[in-house]
C-alpha cells in the first residue's frame, strides 16, 4: 500500500532574499528542520520535523524566518477532528501509546473564563494600591482555632503555639517541576525567582540537585511514589515537604524517564545508576488507603521534628472532596489539588486530555466541603493547572485556595512557546532538556528575572483588582465568593461554584 | 422579590450614650442625638437598643421576636414553650398614631431556660443555649426573627425614620443606662423590618455605617463556629464576631480591634518588642478571616461596655467624647453637642483602635 505522507503542522516560510545563509537555525535547531544545500548554496526545510517553538525565528539576524500553520489541510470534519486522523496515522505506524506534553488543550469548558470580578461603587469607596498599603501576604500552614492568651503582671504570655507555615509575600508558588523534566538552568531561574520574591519553588519528583541548595530554605521538596533524591538533608535542608500522590496531567498513572535522560548529574541526584530507567510507580507502594498515608505524613514529620509544614498533592477528580476531608483529616497542614489543564512533561495524551475535573470546580467543593466539615482551618489549599493570568489567580483565591501553583505561566516566561514537545528532550529554549548545548542557551541570571518579573507583574494587578473591590489583604477575598458572578453558567456549575449568577445582588 | 433575601448595602449615622456610673435615664437623650443627623438617613430604617430597660425581670433572657405574619406565631411560642419557662410575654407596646408600613408583629418574652436543658449537654452554657434557640428560630421558622436575646436589655427598630421609629416604639418611656441608635441610609428600598439597625445576640448591640466588603468570607467563616446568617446584611457578621471573639474565645477588645482591623504587615514589621510583634502576627494567621474589610464605623454595646471602632483605614467618621456623667459615641459632634452642653475630650477615632468605655457600678 502508499505510504501515507506525514502532514506537518507548522512549514517555515523563508525569504530567500532575505537569508544569508549564515546556518545559525541549522546549528541551532534541535529538531533538524533546517538544512543546508551546498550544492545550490541554499538553506532547505524539513517540514515535518518542525514542532512551532520559534527558536529559530527568534534568533536569525534577518528576520528571514516565520513560522506558519500549514494550510494544506486534511479534510476533517466535526467529529472527525484533524488531530484523531493524524493520530490514528502515527499509531497505525508504531502500535504505541501518544506522549504529550504539558497541559490538557481541549474545549472543556473554561470556567475562569465565565467569572466575572466584582468593584465597588457608592457605598464603599474602591482603594489605590499606589496610595494605600494592598497586602497580599499569605500563610502556607495548619491554622489554630483560636488563640489563647494572658496577661501576667502586665506581660502578654502567648499561649497559642502557631504551627509551622510558609511565609509567601504572593500567593503565588512555582509548581512542582523534576530535575530531569526541565534543565537546571530551568530550575534554578525558579528558584532565584522565588527566593528573591519571598515565594517559593518546588523540586519536582527528581531530588534536589547540590546546585541549588542555597534555594533550598525556598523549596518545596516532593516524596513521590519512586522516592527519587528523598533523604534526610533533602527533606532537613527544605522550607516544606509534599508527598506527591497524583497530577493533574495523568491522575492515576506514574511516570517514566527513560535511561538515556538519566545523566551522571541527574543519577546522582535521583540516587539512581545512571542510564537506569527512572520509574514511578502509579500509587506508592507503601499507601494503598487513607491510614497509610497518615503514617508517611508522620514519618515525614517525625523525620523534620514538626519543623515544617508537610503537604499532599492530588489531582482533582470526581471524589475530590472527600478525598481532601480524608487527607486534612490525616493531618497535613496544606493539600494541593491539581486540575484537569495541569502542566506535565510527558503524559499519554489520552490521559492528559480525559481524566480529572477542572480546578475551579475542585477548588469550589473541596473549600466548601472543609467548612462544613469545621477543618477548613486545619489545612491550607493550594490550587494548580492551567494558570494563564492574575486573574484566574484571584479567582481561585476568591472561590477559596488559600495560594496557587504556576508551572507553565512560568516557563512562558523563560522562553516556552508551548509546543508540547517536553517529552522528546529537545527543547529549543534550553528548558525541558539535559542536553548541554541546548540548556546553556537559558541563562539562570537571566531567566530568574524574568520569572521575577512575571510574579511582580501579576502581583500588581491583583492589587489592583483587590483595590478595586474595596479590599486591602487577600485574607478578606479568600473564600469571599460574594466577590464573583458567573456568567452564561447554568445552575448545577453556578451551586457547584457557590457563586450566583450575573445580575443578582447581594 | 422577597427583599429580605438580598444583602442592602447603606450609608448610615450612629450615636451611643453609656452612663459612667451605670444610673438610668430617659431614652429623649438618644433620640434629639439621633434625630440631629437627618442628613445621614432616608427614612428606611432606624433602631434602638437600651440596657437597663427592663430591671423587673433583669435576671430572666429577654427575646423581642418580630414575626413577618401570624402563622408562625404558635410554632415559635411551642418552640419556645418546650424549652423555657415563660415568666411573662407580652406584645411590644407602640404608639398606633403613625404612617409606618409594613408593620410586623412584634412580641417580647421574659424566660428562663429550663434546667434540664442545660444539663443535656454537659458542656453547653445558657449563653450557648441562647444562642442555639436564636439560631434556630431565625433559620427555620419562616417568619419569625429573633431581634434581641439579652438580659434587662431589648432592640426597637424597623423602616422610618429616626424620630418615627422612636415615636411608635415609645422609646421616650423607657429608662436605660446605655442606649445606642441608628439612622439608615440604604441604597434601594426595604420594605423588611428585620434588616435595620441595631443587631443583637444575646447581651450584644451593634450598630454600624458602612459596607463590608469582606462579608462573604466573614459569613463562611463565622459558620464554621455555629453562626447562621439570616437577616442578610453584613452588620450581622460583626455582631456575631464580636460574641464569637469576646465570649467564646475570652479575647480583650483591644485585641479584638486588632482582629477586626488588623495593623498592617509594615506596622507589625516595624514593632521591636519580639513578644507583641508575634502576637499580633498570630493573630492575622489564626484570625484572617476574621478580618472585616471594607470602610465601617461601628458601636458595640454589651451590658457594662461601649465600644467604638473603625475600619483600619478610617473610611467613616465617628467622634468620641464625654462630660461629666456620660460618654459619647456618634458619627458626627453635632449630634453629641446637642444633648451635652459641657463637652470634654471630643476626638475622631483612630483607624482600626478600639475606644473602649466602660461603667464603674456605684453601689
Amino acid at each position: 500500500m502508499a505510504k501515507v505522507k506525514k502532514i506537518s503542522e507548522f512549514v517555515v516560510d523563508r525569504d530567500l532574499e532575505k537569508c544569508i545563509k549564515c546556518q545559525a537555525c541549522v546549528r541551532m535547531c534541535s529538531n533538524d528542520v533546517h538544512i543546508y544545500d551546498e550544492e545550490f548554496d541554499i538553506v532547505r526545510n524539513d517540514n515535518s520535523k518542525c514542532v512551532g517553538c520559534h527558536f529559530c525565528e527568534s534568533i536569525c539576524p534577518t528576520e528571514a524566518i516565520e513560522i506558519k500553520r500549514n494550510t494544506s489541510d486534511i479534510k476533517e470534519n466535526y467529529h472527525w477532528k484533524k488531530e484523531y486522523i493524524v493520530d490514528i496515522q502515527k499509531q497505525a505506524e508504531t502500535g504505541g501509546v501518544i506522549l504529550t506534553g504539558m497541559g490538557c488543550d481541549k474545549h472543556y469548558k473554561n470556567y475562569f473564563d465565565h467569572i466575572l470580578l466584582n468593584a465597588s461603587q457608592v457605598t464603599n469607596p474602591s482603594i489605590d494600591p499606589l496610595r494605600e498599603p494592598m497586602e497580599l501576604k499569605t500563610f502556607i500552614g495548619r491554622k489554630p482555632d483560636r488563640i489563647e492568651y494572658e496577661f501576667k503582671n502586665g506581660n502578654l504570655i502567648l499561649k497559642t503555639k502557631i504551627p509551622p507555615q510558609l511565609e509567601l509575600e504572593t500567593p503565588i508558588m512555582f509548581s512542582a517541576m523534576s530535575f530531569g523534566s526541565i534543565s537546571l538552568n530551568a530550575m534554578k531561574s525558579l528558584a532565584k525567582a522565588a527566593k528573591d520574591f519571598g515565594t517559593y519553588w518546588n523540586t519536582g519528583e527528581g531530588g534536589l540537585p547540590e546546585e541549588l541548595y542555597e534555594y533550598a530554605d525556598r523549596c518545596i521538596v516532593q516524596v513521590a511514589s519512586g522516592r527519587f533524591g528523598v533523604n534526610i538533608d533533602y527533606l532537613e535542608k527544605a522550607g516544606a515537604i509534599e508527598i506527591k500522590i497524583g497530577q493533574g496531567a495523568k491522575p492515576g498513572i506514574g511516570g517514566h524517564l527513560p535511561g538515556e535522560k538519566v545523566t551522571e548529574q541527574i543519577s546522582k541526584t535521583r540516587m539512581i545508576p545512571e542510564g537506569t530507567d527512572a520509574l514511578s510507580p502509579a500509587p506508592h507502594h507503601d499507601i494503598y488507603s487513607i491510614e497509610d498515608l497518615k503514617q508517611l505524613i508522620f514519618a515525614l514529620k517525625e523525620a523534620t521534628s514538626y519543623k515544617k509544614p508537610v503537604g499532599v498533592k492530588i489531582a482533582a477528580v470526581h471524589n475530590v472532596a472527600p478525598i481532601a476531608s480524608g487527607i486534612v483529616r490525616a493531618g497535613v497542614d496544606y493539600i494541593v489539588i491539581d486540575g484537569v489543564r495541569g502542566g506535565t512533561g510527558a503524559a499519554p495524551k489520552i490521559i492528559r486530555d480525559n481524566v480529572g475535573i477542572p480546578i475551579e470546580i475542585a477548588i469550589a467543593v473541596v473549600d466548601q466541603r472543609l467548612r462544613e466539615e469545621g477543618i477548613r482551618n486545619n489545612a491550607s489549599i493550594i490550587a494548580a493547572g492551567g494558570f494563564r493570568k492574575s486573574s484566574d489567580v484571584i479567582k481561585a483565591i476568591a472561590l477559596g485556595a488559600d495560594a496557587v501553583y504556576i508551572g507553565t505561566a512560568a516557563l512562558i516566561s523563560l522562553g516556552c512557546h508551548l509546543c508540547q514537545k517536553c517529552y522528546t528532550g529537545k527543547c529549543n529554549w534550553g528548558i525541558a532538556t539535559q542536553d548541554p548545548y541546548l540548556t546553556k542557551r537559558l541563562n539562570p541570571e537571566i531567566g530568574a528575572k524574568r520569572v521575577y518579573n512575571l510574579l511582580r507583574a501579576w502581583s500588581l494587578e491583583i492589587k489592583e483588582m483587590l483595590g478595586g473591590m474595596g479590599i486591602n489583604a487577600i485574607e478578606s477575598l479568600r473564600g469571599n465568593r460574594e466577590q464573583l458572578r458567573g456568567i452564561d453558567l447554568n445552575e448545577i456549575e453556578l451551586k457547584m461554584l457557590g457563586i450566583k449568577h450575573a445580575g443578582e445582588a447581594w | 422579590m422577597d427583599d429580605r433575601i438580598c444583602k442592602i448595602p447603606s450609608g448610615c449615622g450612629v450615636s451611643g450614650i453609656i452612663s459612667k456610673n451605670g444610673n438610668l435615664f430617659s431614652g429623649e437623650r438618644i433620640i434629639l442625638s439621633i434625630c440631629n443627623m437627618v442628613e445621614r438617613g432616608n427614612g428606611l430604617g432606624s433602631g434602638f437598643a437600651g440596657y437597663g430597660i427592663y430591671p423587673e425581670f433583669s435576671d430572666k433572657w429577654c427575646f423581642h421576636i418580630m414575626y413577618n405574619s401570624e402563622k408562625d406565631i404558635e410554632t415559635c411560642e411551642d418552640y419556645l414553650e418546650a424549652n423555657f419557662e415563660i415568666i411573662h410575654s407580652e406584645s411590644i407596646p407602640t404608639n398606633k398614631n403613625h404612617k409606618l408600613k409594613n408593620i410586623p408583629i412584634m412580641w417580647r418574652y421574659f424566660l428562663k431556660i429550663k434546667e434540664e436543658k442545660i444539663n443535656e449537654e454537659a458542656k453547653s452554657t445558657e449563653e450557648d443555649f441562647i444562642v442555639k434557640t436564636v439560631m434556630f428560630i431565625n433559620k427555620k421558622i419562616e417568619s419569625a426573627f429573633v431581634i434581641s436575646s439579652g438580659k434587662n436589655m431589648g432592640i426597637f427598630k424597623g423602616v422610618g425614620n429616626p424620630d418615627e421609629i422612636a415615636d411608635f416604639f415609645k422609646i421616650y418611656d423607657y429608662k436605660g443606662y446605655l442606649w445606642i441608635s441608628h439612622n439608615r441610609f440604604p441604597t434601594n428600598t426595604v420594605g423588611w423590618w428585620g434588616g435595620a439597625h441595631p443587631f443583637g445576640i444575646l447581651n450584644w448591640a451593634v450598630v454600624h455605617n458602612g459596607e463590608i466588603s469582606s462579608y462573604g468570607i466573614n459569613r463562611r467563616y463565622l459558620e464554621n463556629f455555629g453562626y447562621y446568617c439570616t437577616l442578610f446584611t453584613d452588620t450581622e457578621v460583626i455582631t456575631y464576631l464580636f460574641d464569637l471573639l469576646y465570649r467564646k474565645h475570652k479575647i480583650d477588645f483591644e485585641t479584638i480591634g486588632n482582629i477586626l482591623a488588623s495593623p498592617f504587615w509594615f506596622q507589625i514589621e516595624r514593632i521591636e518588642d519580639e513578644n507583641c510583634k508575634n502576637f499580633l502576627k498570630s493573630l492575622r494567621i489564626i484570625y484572617g478571616p476574621g478580618l472585616i474589610n471594607g470602610p465601617f464605623g461601628i458601636i458595640v454595646a454589651n451590658s457594662e461596655y461601649m465600644v467604638g471602632l473603625n475600619d483600619r483605614i478610617k473610611l467613616r467618621p465617628l467622634v468620641a467624647g464625654e462630660d461629666e456623667d456620660f460618654y459619647y459615641l456618634s458619627s458626627e459632634e453635632s449630634a453629641i453637642r446637642i444633648i451635652s452642653k459641657d463637652l470634654k475630650n471630643v476626638y475622631e477615632i483612630e483607624a482600626g483602635k478600639p475606644v473602649i468605655f466602660k461603667i464603674k457600678w456605684q453601689k
